[in-house]
């Protein structure tokens, strides 16, 4: 018998190979050298540069306000990801990260005048620590009862704020037109939310991105896959889990800060929109669940779909019974979402498209 | 407290819908609030056609909401059944999605009342009304009955034997599809019944459901899965719970405090309030 020359290196990656063959979902971790070489990581410089661009040129106000909504839907879906496709828990009030990212963000903002984007900074690092906190306690439960319990912080929150004094109850709060000053006027400072909106969007995606290609994304693919097995093979659920769950507050509550600012108010029913916390549901699961593009790309198309269904006279009134038949057809007959249905016509698609 | 009594038993009737197709096909209905609201406009548009005596109305009531839901276990549910349960999670999601969205399109979301009252009686300084005593009643006896059929008949043990072990109760011959759509239907009727129940006490709108749904989700894990007549008993529970903070704070903390209710059950007895005397 001839030992072969072998490097450590080799070795390892002899002993990756069976695994990644095996469980065909498992993500690949550290290949080619990190994300900057990875062709989505162009894709979505090259989507947020053209979103950016397109309407500003020839100061198009209609269509950034369309591109906005669309920045918004890809950002919720994005983050939603982290929680549903990766790590296979289904979080049914994600909109309230969003929802209290904006009540922090203007706050901050209007109130107290700090500079827009220190606000939504502090607005997200503030949401990401109370979702920590929330997630401590309700990560304690498993699959389905986690699901009830984000109902649960939902419905929760929605009732605290309404009964919270300094953020106005029910009423909500308003932006004067004073606090658009600093950014140079209103006008000024609605292409400057746009701006940073695109921006946190694009995070969102290289977020995912980053967050797939790496150990701790491997981990949280081994817990979705069966999580006994992953905490017997030394992965700490519960901590991962946490992380992930305040991971996936951090860039909604950016957007929503940003996005209640430039909408200039807030109250507790637009800010806490349980349907909207579902759509994000829809869209992820139509672009295919656990994938980077097909969030984006099922965030995107959905919102373009809503937005037709929401103006058209006759059908404005079904957009949830077409959304709902949308996610039971998606639901029964192709788990996968649209990015599952190219890997099946193409399956050279997943080493390129994540 | 008396009336946190009364409305806490139709909470239970409640739950006993979802805690039924949570015990015996581990399958987290989310139609349930859907399906309670649904079940109050039921109520709603038979008495304003035929002006009966609404407690009657109840058992079309419930026969329309064994027909839905053996027509929803069959669209939505089979297909999903063995596989992981975040899928039928996602996919009676999405059908309760269909019908809040249908039932908005419909009667929008303004509020309706079904304006139908029995006389009242008073003992002492306190005096009943009416509709509270025999929307109770009619929830315990709903909730008796089914106590009896799932002991004393042949169906209702087979729903029991599901429950308990899938494959053994295939092994004994027991076609467990027709149960499990048994059991969804049924399960889907308690919901209507309970929905068209609250029908005669308050008024409602299509999103009134979702409510009720909280309130079924934290009975439930207090009584434990599968267990209807714990789920009447931690119905009424809420009730009186509700009953007795009232008086002292605002309304709308009530969702906060069931909440907190709901997840301190679930990490402190993971198997319901009750289980010990089933251990």
């Amino acid at each position: 018998m001839s030992p072969q020359p072998s490097t450590g290196a080799q070795a390892a990656a002899g002993q990756a190979v069976p695994l990644s063959s095996r469980r065909a979902s498992l993500p690949e971790v550290g290949r080619r050298g990190g994300i900057l070489l990875h062709p989505v990581f162009w894709l979505t410089l090259v989507f947020a540069g053209l979103m950016i661009a397109v309407p500003l040129h020839g100061n198009n106000v209609a269509l950034r306000e369309d591109l906005i909504l669309v920045a918004v839907a890809i950002i919720l879906a994005s983050n939603l990801n982290l929680m549903i496709g990766y790590t296979g828990y289904v979080n049914f009030g994600h909109i309230v990260f969003y929802g209290l990212g904006g009540y922090v963000g203007l706050y901050l903002a209007t109130v107290r005048n700090w500079n827009l984007v220190l606000a939504a900074l502090s607005a997200g690092v503030t949401v990401s620590l109370l979702a920590l906190l929330f997630g401590v306690g309700i990560l304690r439960l498993r699959g389905a009862y986690f699901a009830l319990a984000t109902i649960g912080v939902l419905v929760a929150v929605h009732s605290f704020v309404s009964n919270f004094d300094p953020w106005g109850r029910s009423t909500g709060m308003y932006v004067s037109f004073d606090a658009y000053a600093p950014l140079g006027g209103p006008m000024r400072a609605l292409w400057i939310t746009y701006i940073l909106v695109i921006v946190v969007m694009a995070l969102s995606m290289v977020l995912s991105l980053a967050i797939k290609k790496s150990k701790f994304g491997l981990g949280l693919f081994a817990i979705r896959e069966d999580e006994d097995a992953a905490v017997v093979l030394g992965i700490n659920a519960r901590v991962f889990k946490a992380i992930i769950y305040s991971v996936s507050a951090f860039l909604p509550a950016v957007a929503g800060a940003l996005m209640f600012y430039k909408n200039g108010m807030i109250d507790p029913s637009i800010a806490f929109e349980y349907m909207l916390s579902l759509e994000g549901i829809v869209m992820l699961m139509l672009g295919g669940q656990g994938t980077v593009v097909g969030a984006a790309l099922g965030g995107g198309l959905y919102e373009r779909l809503r937005s037709y269904l929401l103006t058209s006279s006759r059908l404005s009134n079904f957009h949830l019974v077409i959304a709902g038949g949308l996610l039971l057809l998606v639901v029964l007959f192709a788990p996968g979402g649209l990015i599952g249905w190219l890997y099946r016509l193409a399956p050279r698609a997943k080493k390129v498209i994540e | 407290m008396i009336d946190g009594l009364l409305i806490g038993s139709v909470y239970g009737l409640a739950a006993m819908g979802l805690s039924l197709i949570w015990g015996v096909m581990d399958v987290i209905n989310l139609t349930h609030g859907a399906v309670i609201a649904l079940g109050m406009f039921a109520m709603y548009l038979l008495f304003t056609a035929l002006h009966l005596n609404a407690y009657l109305l109840l058992l079309p009531i419930i026969a329309m909401g064994l027909i839905f839901g053996t027509l929803v276990y069959w669209t939505s549910v089979h297909w999903v059944i063995d596989r992981p349960q975040l899928s039928s999670l996602l996919s009676t999601f999405a059908v309760n999605m269909i019908i809040i969205g249908a039932g908005t399109a419909i009667w929008s979301t303004s509020p309706y009342n079904v304006n139908f009252s029995l006389p009242g009686f008073t003992v002492g300084l306190y005096t009943f009304t009416g509709n509270h005593i025999a929307a109770a009643s009619a929830a315990v006896i709903i909730a008796l009955a089914l106590e009896l059929y799932l002991h004393r008949t042949r169906p209702g043990k087979a729903i029991r034997a599901v429950a308990d072990n899938r494959e053994a109760a295939e092994l004994m011959g027991i076609s467990s599809t027709t149960v499990l759509a048994l059991a969804f239907a049924i399960g889907i009727a308690l919901a209507a019944a309970s929905g068209a129940l609250v029908s005669t006490l308050f008024p409602f709108t299509i999103l009134s459901g979702g409510v009720y749904q909280l309130k079924s989700f934290v009975v439930t894990v207090l009584a434990g899965l599968g267990k209807p007549l714990g789920a009447l008993l931690a119905g009424i529970l809420l009730g009186l719970l509700e009953g007795a903070v009232t008086p002292f704070i605002a309304v709308s903390w009530i969702p906060l405090i069931e909440f907190g209710l709901f997840v301190i059950v679930l990490v402190a007895f993971p198997k319901g309030i009750f289980a010990r005397s089933a251990a």
